[in-house]
């Protein structure tokens, strides 16, 4: 429980640490929020009206007290852009990009995890070759890459799926997942690729233990030996490494999302940046900070859960 | 470091990666050379030209000779992403070594920081820093190596903690050394080959960063012919000639795989004993 505690505490610092980062950058934005929210031709009566409400003169600091303790009690600000609280519009989208990355990590998991491990008993032969050609080739396509050859192939070329585009799932499940097949792919190949490489270490390096040559001798049918000795070993540090890409799946999503034109956190993220609106991009980052630090806390937790070995207190 | 090279060249992925890379810098140094026409030669009756002679990648939405454009693109987008690369990773090599160095509470506080910092994805911490310093090749490479820094941080505390138990630290420091002098002469030099094993990998991450920044037009700027910004402009046109899309994303790709492929054979050749 101690240790539970512990990793509670890290998880709140990570965010503080988040928070002052976060805020730091976007203060030193070359943008006069006053500016921003009124335009260039307002009167300087009005900008200083706007400055004084928005407590644009105070010191750094007190500005950043202001608006953590706002955000502490579910506050996120409001939009410069839009006028309307941000908090809603961002939880909003970040549960269709959860959705987006959700369905992400499963497909790649079914892919990534069988594949690696087929590689490691194949060790040198054609499927390891080709398994690990694939993932070099994987690893090494950004997301705006594998996403504009998708729609060139699937979207135009043969149109088989729809090009861009979301729907929610609640209006017409057939549209919503035949919209979400090409950015869950694009999303998942990079991962798959990765993921695939480490699971195939692992189980390799778990077949050349002393353990499992024990297990063989003592004639364990090799169906066994792989289902309860070396699948066990070899996915349990998958777990961690899974959770450490989900930091890379959440930009993948923000590239994604632009380009499927799915209102995602991503896309509200960039919109944020582009029109230099200080409160969405403030809350968005918060916010997927927040998704990546919770996600490796559930996979620790997992971890001492199923790994009966590992003792953090 | 010959020796390296030996046994760099004695794993597949060392070969291929280093013949990918001299082919690379061949093109970085003479691409302008090389190319047939002019990057910027605007043909309106050649637009959309199909690949084959004379434009042997085809031609693009201006009449631009896109294998010329390639060539020469490849010196806007690769020494910035490996120069990124490095420079972050010598500042997080610094940070690293200092942290194992320090010891105890002030360890825990800085690598408790770094993980805190790592929460933000790379691609968002740059997106915000671009943002910041404003669009443009020399602020997104700047934003790359602040991006980076942290992870190889991270890596080089792990290495350098094995680095601080060795007797040579322990004699500096009964020396009476200071601490600056302990960190950068004497352990820094010895936690720099597996710094530049994941360096070396994490170029590939930085010519792909890159490039989606010049993609989503916070990097490089028209009428440059940085790979990322021609996959970016040529999006429009998908229908009429995917060529123009299709011959960045490859060089783009290779690129990756060359600095994927070369991490790799370095990291088999100063481990002989992993082989994986």
């Amino acid at each position: 429980m101690a240790w539970l505690l512990r990793r509670l505490l890290t998880v709140l610092y990570t965010l503080l640490v988040v928070s002052i980062l976060v805020f730091g950058l976007t203060q030193i934005l070359p943008a006069d929020a006053a500016v921003t929210l009124l335009g260039e031709n307002a009167t300087p009566e009005a900008l200083a009206a706007v400055r004084q409400r928005l407590g644009l003169g105070d010191p750094a600091w007190l500005q950043y007290w202001h608006w953590l303790s706002a955000l502490l009690q579910g506050d996120f600000g409001t939009s410069m852009r839009t006028d309307q609280p941000v908090g809603p519009a961002m939880f909003t989208a970040l549960g269709r990009s959860l959705m987006l990355g959700g369905c992400s990590l499963v497909l790649m998991l079914l892919i990534a995890v069988p594949l690696g491990i087929l590689a490691a008993l194949r060790r040198g032969k054609a499927t390891d070759v080709a398994a690990s050609l694939v993932s070099y080739l994987g690893v090494s396509l950004p997301e705006f890459v594998t996403a504009t050859l998708l729609l060139i192939v699937i979207a135009d070329h043969f149109q088989l799926l729809p090009a861009t585009g979301y729907v929610a799932p609640s209006e017409n499940l057939v549209e919503s997942i035949r919209h979400l097949i090409l950015p869950v792919l694009t999303v998942s190949l990079i991962l798959v690729a990765h993921v695939s490489r480490m699971v195939r270490s692992e189980t390799i390096d778990v077949l050349n233990s002393d353990y499992i040559r024990a297990a063989r001798l003592k004639g364990l049918p090799p169906r066994i030996v792989l289902l309860r000795h070396v699948l066990r070993n070899a996915l349990l540090p998958t777990i961690t490494i899974v959770a450490l890409d989900v930091g890379y799946l959440l930009g993948g999503i923000i590239v994604v999302e632009e380009i499927f034109a799915i209102p995602g956190i991503g896309r509200q993220i960039i919109v944020a940046i582009t029109t230099r609106d200080l409160p969405s991009i403030q809350a968005g980052a918060v916010i997927m900070a927040a998704t990546y630090a919770i996600a490796n806390t559930l996979a620790d937790i997992a971890y001492v859960m199923v790994d009966r070995r590992i003792r953090y207190d | 470091m010959t020796d390296a090279l030996h046994r760099l060249l004695r794993t597949p992925q060392g070969v291929l990666g280093l013949a990918l890379l001299s082919v690379l810098l061949l093109v970085c140094l003479f691409g302008g050379v090389l190319a047939p026409y002019s990057p910027e030669t605007m043909d309106f009756a050649g637009r959309f030209a199909a690949p084959g002679a004379p434009h042997w990648f085809g031609a693009d939405q201006l009449g631009r000779d896109v294998l010329s454009r390639l060539l020469v693109g490849a010196r806007s987008t690769i020494p910035l992403a490996v120069a990124a690369t490095f420079s972050g990773a010598a500042a997080g090599a610094c940070i690293g070594t200092l942290s194992a160095y320090l010891g105890g509470r002030w360890d825990e506080a800085i690598t408790r920081t770094i993980d805190a910092v790592m929460a933000v994805p790379h691609l968002l911490l740059a997106l915000i820093l671009v943002s910041t310093l404003g669009k443009g090749s020399l602020n997104a490479a700047l934003a790359i190596a602040i991006s980076v820094a942290p992870s190889m941080a991270r890596v080089t505390r792990s290495v350098a903690l094995a680095v601080r138990q060795q007797d040579y630290v322990k004699a500096a420091i009964a020396r009476g050394e200071g601490g600056g002098w302990i960190v950068l002469r004497e352990m820094l030099p010895n936690v720099a080959a597996p710094v530049i094993v994941e360096a070396t990998i994490r170029v590939a991450f930085a010519v792909m960063l890159f490039a989606t920044l010049s993609f989503l037009g916070l990097g490089a700027q028209p009428p440059a012919s940085e790979w990322g910004l021609m996959v970016s402009e040529a999006r429009r046109f998908m229908h009429q000639a995917p060529w123009i899309i299709v011959a960045p994303s490859l060089a783009i790709a290779a690129t990756a795989v060359c600095f994927n492929l070369l991490g790799d054979g370095l990291r088999d050749a100063l481990n002989p004993r992993d082989e994986r």
